[in-house]
């Protein structure tokens, strides 16, 4: 696919061209230009940063709306794990599977529930490893493609697994085709997502070549009609028991969650983009070869913490602790002889790998580009250092590069537009003060006078 | 005198090392790792650049008073030159040795000091030169060639 599809978009009635957005974006993937934020296509990871950063509410994250359940003939909500943490204390697991249900949708699969799978085949991937460590999680697509810029080096050590939202649906849906009689292919599985890196990962997925999710559904679109129907058990009956993930599984809705299901001997976890910034940085010097597992999570606290989530990240985060305190069922629903199973067929191993891609890079010859790089230490000296963003550019030296890849001029500089008017301005006064000789007065060399 | 036709573009970056600034030696390993990226050069050879880096600037850091890294990148080849004032290396092919280390008590603790950089430098390296004097400084000298496929990089 060549054009590299965006969840992440600017609403440009909302924008009001300051530039809050530009600084925050950890990839510098945000210019101001024309009085309106731009997202470099190419840079963005939709991490979602920008999104919670705008004062304006002007980013936003483009997802898929319930209309399009009406394109499959049987739908299958899959929500993320975090998403149970959106709630009042009083409301259960099982309410809020039941809802979705009252909403339209046919049936409810817990990502949470294929989490444990990929949680336990990355355990015995593990175990077996002989290579770099550690092993990074491939969960979080906004981690990945963070990587894919900034830290290509370290892509072959993630974990070779599908995400849970992935497994999922795979599952999902061919239990769905097998028990309804249901062609796979008019079945449609619908993440609900706190996360817009997952509908980019649908539409250009990194670690299969077609993604089994059919659409996306932000919590932000479908909250609201959540709750209306909580404990709706008018449909089906109302008997069946649909909640089937354990404590495990719910568990990776927050950082920590999935290191303690994945159960290496010694794992790290982190949350927030600029966190996992200063990890991968040390991890690329070679530093943490002890450690087995890291999980890393572009929000802070984890999914919890999502920029399309409801709650404030700590109310999400104690909620869904608590559900899982109270609710957690003790049986697991896949038998520790399942799991094996699948992970010796490699039934979720991801099928292709992480790539590289260098779009930080000036020239395509080394020679070239270091007489760019050359001209951009030139530049950033001249340039004052405030890193005021004034510009449009984020920082100085990203004006710098600006300038090098031909798209911003030295003047988008406020200080330097002024110190040009200052010198224009003095030499309009130096040539004020010259008179033609015509009128100059020469009644002091005691010349003909002339009055003025 | 500067010919223009043979001119050959280059960057210097410079970084100034404190006694026990252990910080600083991280951040010189990734701008410059960064400048490299942006450069177009080859993960393997950034690689190894960053971890000769480090470890060089890691050296200061732990057994100088003060001094200095500095990269010079040319279209070809990459200078790493470290230079402090400090107490010097008294055996150097000692120095050399994996595992060798005169670092204190203090340092191993912190997880540093443990005999490896210099051998790791000298992995990394194309091009190596160490001169030293006992209680004056170091000064070390490391090239790493872009185009060379003769040697694979360490893991």
């Amino acid at each position: 696919m060549n054009t590299y599809f965006h969840s992440v978009t600017l609403d440009t009635d909302k924008c009001k061209g300051c530039t809050n957005c530009i600084k925050r974006c950890p990839v510098e993937a945000i210019r101001v230009r024309d009085g309106k934020a731009v997202i470099v296509q190419e840079r963005c990871i939709d991490c979602g940063e920008c999104i919670r950063e705008c004062p304006n509410h002007a980013k936003i994250a483009v997802t898929d709306s319930l209309a399009k359940l009406s394109e499959y003939k049987y739908n299958i909500a899959l929500p993320a794990p975090s998403f149970f943490g959106q709630f009042k204390e009083q409301v259960n697991i099982e309410d809020v599977l039941y809802a979705f249900r009252g909403i339209g949708f046919d049936e409810v699969f817990e990502v949470a529930l294929a989490a444990e799978i990929v949680g336990h085949s990355v355990h015995e991937f593990l175990n077996e490893y002989k290579g770099k460590r550690p092993i990074f999680s491939s969960a979080c697509p906004a981690v990945l493609r963070l990587m894919q810029i900034k830290y290509p080096d370290l892509l072959d050590q993630v974990a070779p697994f599908l995400t849970p939202m992935e497994v999922a649906a795979r599952i999902a849906k061919e239990q769905a085709s097998r028990k309804m009689g249901i062609p796979y292919e008019e079945i449609g599985a619908f993440f609900i997502s706190p996360c817009p890196a997952k509908v980019t990962e649908m539409r250009n997925p990194m670690t299969t070549k077609h993604s089994a999710v059919n659409g996306v559904i932000g919590v932000n679109l479908i909250y609201k009609d959540i709750i209306r129907h909580l404990g709706d058990r008018t449909t089906n009956g109302g008997l069946d028991k649909l909640q089937r993930a354990t404590k495990f599984g719910m568990a990776w809705g927050y950082v920590t969650g999935e290191s303690r299901n994945i159960a290496a001997a010694t794992t790290l976890a982190v949350g927030g983009i600029h966190n996992v910034i200063s990890l991968l940085e040390e991890i690329e010097r070679g530093e943490l070869k002890d450690v087995d597992f890291v999980e890393v999570q572009a929000c802070t606290g984890g999914c919890v913490g999502g920029p399309l989530n409801i709650q404030n990240l700590f109310v999400g985060r104690i909620r869904l602790r608590d559900l899982i305190k109270r609710f957690g069922t003790r049986e697991a629903y896949f038998t520790e002889a399942d799991l094996q199973e699948i992970y010796r067929q490699n039934r979720f191993a991801a099928t292709e790998p992480v790539e590289p891609r260098a779009i930080m890079t000036l020239d395509e010859d080394v020679s070239r580009a270091l007489m760019k790089m050359e001209r951009l230490d030139q530049i950033t000296d001249e340039l004052p250092g405030l890193d005021c963003g004034a510009c449009g550019s984020p920082n100085c030296r990203a004006l710098a590069e600006d300038i090098i890849r031909g798209i911003a001029f030295e003047t988008d500089c406020v200080i330097k537009l002024r110190e040009k008017v200052k010198i224009l301005a003095e030499e309009i006064l130096d040539l004020a003060r010259i008179v033609p000789p015509s009128m100059s007065d020469t009644s002091k060399k005691g010349g003909v006078g002339r009055e003025h | 005198m500067v010919d223009s036709l043979t001119y050959t573009p280059q960057i210097t970056l410079e970084f100034k090392i404190g006694e026990k600034d252990f910080f600083v030696a991280g951040e010189c390993a990734s701008r410059v790792k960064k400048t490299l990226q942006q450069l177009g050069l080859k993960q393997n050879v950034i690689k190894r650049i960053a971890i000769i880096i480090y470890e060089a600037a890691m050296n200061v850091a732990i057994h100088a008073t003060s001094g200095m890294v500095t990269v010079h990148v040319e279209p070809d080849a990459i200078t790493i030159r470290t230079e402090d004032v400090g107490a010097g290396i008294e055996d150097i092919d000692l120095a050399m040795k994996e595992g060798y280390s005169t670092a204190t008590y203090e340092i191993r603790e912190m997880g540093f000091g443990a005999g490896m950089g210099l051998s790791n430098i000298k992995q990394c390296s194309d091009d190596l030169k160490i001169e030293s004097k006992v209680g004056v400084g170091t000064t070390l000298n490391a090239k790493v060639y872009f185009q060379d496929q003769t040697r694979q990089a360490d893991g």
